[in-house]
């Protein structure tokens, strides 16, 4: 028999949390958990002393409200990410959106444009969702090619013209009114992002896109209906690219068929994706998106504010993503192995 | 790797045990030099391949221990043995689709050390795997010649092709269109494609992994036919299979493996299918179960399944009643997770039904999924944790609420307080092992994530379980653990049906075991006729493919 006191050893930190833990992981862990956030605060700080402007009321609300759009479709991004989706025709339907409202904002209500902008995102959507999820088709190829739709059907509605809504300046208040000091425009993206967010983390709907998007057989042998989660995603997505739309339309009182387009869905997929919400599906959140596109907002301004070639941004920002996705790519073999 | 010498038995009047020493210090010498195999070589009979010491481990299980073994050139050579006994294993070392971890290999009186399957190739040595690997837009010729094709300057001359293409098929007496498309192929020809491409590749040993399983009998009596004729023209062939009937009628010499190890290799003249199963049967293990606690005769049905037809299975009844752990034998591919499936409706049914308890159907509409399955009290614990279970990212309370969060929300808002309770109350039930509750799935052992599985779907509290191989790949802890959750859930009145292909599985914790072979079951044990013979036995099948 072995002696009694040599089995007998002090509960180390490693003995009780589990060997798995080394301090090294638990290091990357926490770089990988607030990701984004250091280099963003980063960033900050460094355009704050570099640059007096940058630290002002005006300016820093000036960078969020000129985001507004963006986030808004962002935060149904993140959604439609999580659940292990993709969604390329937000630029579409922010255009779609945009011009629809404008042109029935010249003759009828602001009301009644902005819901029928809406309505127009919402129906997006939904026929993306119902190709991609019942249709079976993948994703990616379902939302490019109704990009291509959307895009026709915007030119159809402008014939190719710009349209101009300066003899309705009621159209503006949506964005342009003021509560408080802040635009309207930020007060509606914050309330969307909070939504949003609140839909991802607190919800049981939120719950299932992670499911879903995390390991899709996995979940539906737990019970959880896949396909009208992802349904979902894809709604919320297009009404909120048209929302966007609609603001961007109403705030600058003109819209056109080429607004948005690919360069938005870029932009939008670079900040949920810099933010650290995977892009192949079940990781992610709100708060990630919101400091992922305004990371990039920073970069434009700070460069704009201490008049730095804007080329440079670009490719700041190429490096950036791949960085982000890499980090992504890279701790997830670190999980399967 | 271990410098041990070969054993006597493997050379008789081949090269000797010294000649292999060289090959020690240089194991990366396997098929680089030597551009093709030495067709010109003798056809005298002898040793083609002869295995040392060969072993092999995944993770930290042993699939090989020290396999000696000769194979002669010219002759059929089947390797046969329970699932997981490490036949495949062993075709695909011979194949160079894996290699060892230590052991020796010679070829033609020469060692090699293959590390790819290109190197096997490239000495005449060709797998033909179970799950045949035609390139489906590809013409039948394209594939046959598939990495050597006739060519000019990188332009395929596809009239030199064909023409070549023809010829080989001629040689091998195949009747096949090298024009058409082989994705359109049955799976018989696309087999006969594959033959084709080791045949172009000039292969004098090929090893074909379950030739026959998915073959319609025709097709089956054909294939038998080339085999024979293959090896009457020189060609070595290793065939693993688990049909009996087949191994008898075609090997020449069969080697039984059993958990890794050889049995005995013999002559298959000496040998009837009642010696072979007799020889594939191990000692039972010394493996603790706990007490088996019988339901009562007169428990009610809780789960009824008539007539399923499904992919996969065909027209199977069972009943289990409230309390009683049924065990699902057969052998892989047998149909038994199709059949679960198919009653948790992950699969649609083509015919048939499947009600619960008070003659409840599982589900209404044709489409319905698992959901109904579960709403109708039916749960299952699916074969592969990782792919089907899992959401290896996510922490250890979503893993475990996600079936029953409609439970824990209000207004479809998660209320955290009572999931939290629910799943601290469930795991501890359990004796799940994790970090805390906010850990992501994948930090978990195997056995403490198997355990969340469990954990899932015990607080839907269903009426049945069922349980496809919920120890592979668990540790022997954590086996007993699930043992012990499984009789101890039956005791309570669940209804347990249990798959698993360790049989001692079956033998030790079900009330009631049934067999499947080819999606029916085929078989029924209870009490002490529970048996290993007896199992194998009709998992193997009596009445063989190959005999008819």
């Amino acid at each position: 028999m072995s002696q009694p006191q040599a089995t007998q050893e002090p509960p180390t930190l490693a003995s009780v949390v589990g060997s798995r833990w080394q301090p090294r992981d638990l290091l990357m862990t926490g770089a990988r958990k607030s990701g984004i956030l250091l280099p963003f605060l980063a960033l900050f700080i460094i355009l704050s002393i570099a640059s007096s402007p940058f630290f002002s009321k005006v300016n820093l609300l000036d960078i969020v409200d000129q985001q507004a759009s963006t986030l808004i479709i962002a935060a149904a991004g993140t959604l439609v990410l999580v659940a292990g989706g993709l969604d390329l025709s937000v630029g579409a339907t922010y255009a779609l959106a945009g011009v629809v409202s404008a042109k029935l904002a010249l003759t009828m209500s602001p009301l009644v444009a902005i819901l029928v902008g809406i309505a127009c995102g919402l129906v997006v959507g939904l026929v993306n969702g119902v190709i991609a999820t019942f249709g079976r088709i993948n994703p990616l190829i379902t939302t490019l090619a109704m990009s291509f739709v959307i895009s026709g059907l915007a030119s159809l509605v402008t014939s190719g013209n710009l349209i101009i809504d300066y003899s309705k300046p009621g159209f503006a208040d949506i964005a342009r009114t003021q509560f408080l000091t802040v635009y309207t425009s930020t007060w509606i993206m914050v309330a969307v992002v909070l939504a949003f967010g609140f839909l991802l983390s607190r919800t049981t709907a939120g719950r299932y896109m992670y499911a879903a998007g995390s390991n899709a057989e996995a979940a539906r042998l737990a019970g959880v209906r896949i396909q009208w989660i992802r349904l979902l995603t894809f709604v919320l997505s297009g009404g909120a690219a048209a929302l966007g739309g609609v603001i961007d339309s109403a705030r600058v009182l003109s819209a056109q068929a080429s607004n948005g387009q690919t360069t938005l869905t870029f932009t939008v997929l670079a900040g949920i994706v810099v933010g650290g919400t995977s892009i192949l599906g079940g990781d992610g959140a709100m708060w990630r998106t919101v400091v992922g596109v305004l990371f990039i907002a920073l970069i434009g301004n700070g460069s704009d504010l201490l008049g730095l070639n804007p080329l440079y941004d670009q490719i700041a920002l190429g490096v950036i993503i791949l960085l982000a996705v890499g980090s992504d790519a890279w701790s997830r073999l670190r999980l399967r192995t | 790797m271990p410098d041990q010498p070969v054993p006597d038995q493997t050379l008789p009047g081949q090269s000797g045990p010294d000649q292999l020493e060289p090959d020690q210090s240089g194991p990366d010498q396997a098929g680089q030099d030597q551009a093709g195999p030495d067709r010109a070589g003798d056809r005298t009979p002898g040793a083609h391949v002869v295995l040392a010491d060969i072993s092999k481990s995944f993770g930290g299980v042993r699939a090989l221990e020290a396999v000696s073994l000769q194979i002669e050139r010219g002759s059929i050579h089947a390797l046969v043995g329970e699932n997981g006994a490490g036949k495949s294993t062993l075709g695909k070392i011979i194949s160079g689709a894996i290699p060892p971890d230590s052991g020796r290999m010679l070829l033609n009186g020469q060692p090699v050390h293959f590390h790819a399957p290109r190197e096997a190739i490239a000495r005449g040595v060709v797998l033909i795997a179970q799950e045949l690997s035609v390139v489906p837009a590809l013409s039948v010729a394209e594939n046959v010649f598939l990495g050597d094709e006739p060519r000019t300057a990188g332009v395929v001359r596809r009239g030199r092709l064909q023409r070549r293409f023809a010829e080989l098929a001629g040689r091998a007496g195949f009747d096949l269109n090298g024009t058409v498309n082989a994705g359109g192929l049955r799976t018989a020809e696309q087999q006969k494609v594959e033959i084709l491409r080791a045949l172009g590749r000039n292969a004098e040993l090929i090893v074909m992994d379950e030739p026959t399983a998915a073959l319609s009998r025709p097709d089956v009596r054909k294939l038998h036919e080339i085999i024979r004729n293959l090896a009457a023209a020189g060609t070595t062939v290793v065939l693993v299979s688990h049909f009996l009937g087949e191994i008898l009628e075609l090997a020449d010499q069969v080697t039984v493996l059993r958990d890794g190890r050889v049995v005995r290799t013999e002559a298959a003249a000496g040998l009837s299918e009642e010696s072979l199963l007799a020889a594939m049967l191990g000692t039972t293990l010394a493996s603790t179960f706990p007490v088996k606690r019988y339901a009562a005769t007169d428990a009610p049905v809780a789960l009824s399944v008539k007539q399923l037809t499904a992919p996969g299975v065909s027209n199977v009844s069972l009943d289990v009643r409230a309390g009683e752990i049924v065990g699902l034998a057969g052998l892989i591919g047998a149909g038994r997770s199709e059949l679960a499936r198919a009653v948790y409706r992950a699969h649609r049914l083509s015919g048939g039904t499947v009600t619960v308890a008070d003659s409840r159907p599982v589900a209404r509409r044709r489409f319905d999924g698992p959901r109904a399955a579960l709403q109708a009290g039916v749960a299952m614990i699916p074969e592969s944790r990782k792919e089907q279970g899992l959401f290896l990212g996510r922490p250890v309370r979503e893993n475990v609420s996600v079936a029953s969060l409609d439970d824990f929300s209000r207004a479809t808002m998660v209320a955290r307080r009572a999931e939290r309770r629910a799943v601290e109350q469930i795991m501890g039930r359990l004796e799940v092992r994790a970090a805390g509750q906010g850990s992501a799935a994948s930090t978990l052992s195997g056995g403490n994530q198997q355990k969340l599985l469990f954990a899932r779907m015990l607080l839907r509290s269903p009426q049945v379980l069922i349980a496809d191989e919920p120890t592979r790949g668990v540790d022997v802890g954590a086996k007993r653990a699930i043992y012990d959750i499984l009789a101890s859930l039956a005791a309570d009145g669940m209804a347990v049906l249990l798959i698993s292909s360790e049989i001692e599985e079956l033998i030790g914790l079900a009330h009631r075991v049934l067999v499947m072979r080819a999606g029916r079951v085929v078989a029924e044990y209870d009490g002490d006729d529970i048996t290993e013979e007896a199992i194998l036995g009709a998992a193997f099948g009596a009445a063989e493919k190959g005999v008819s």
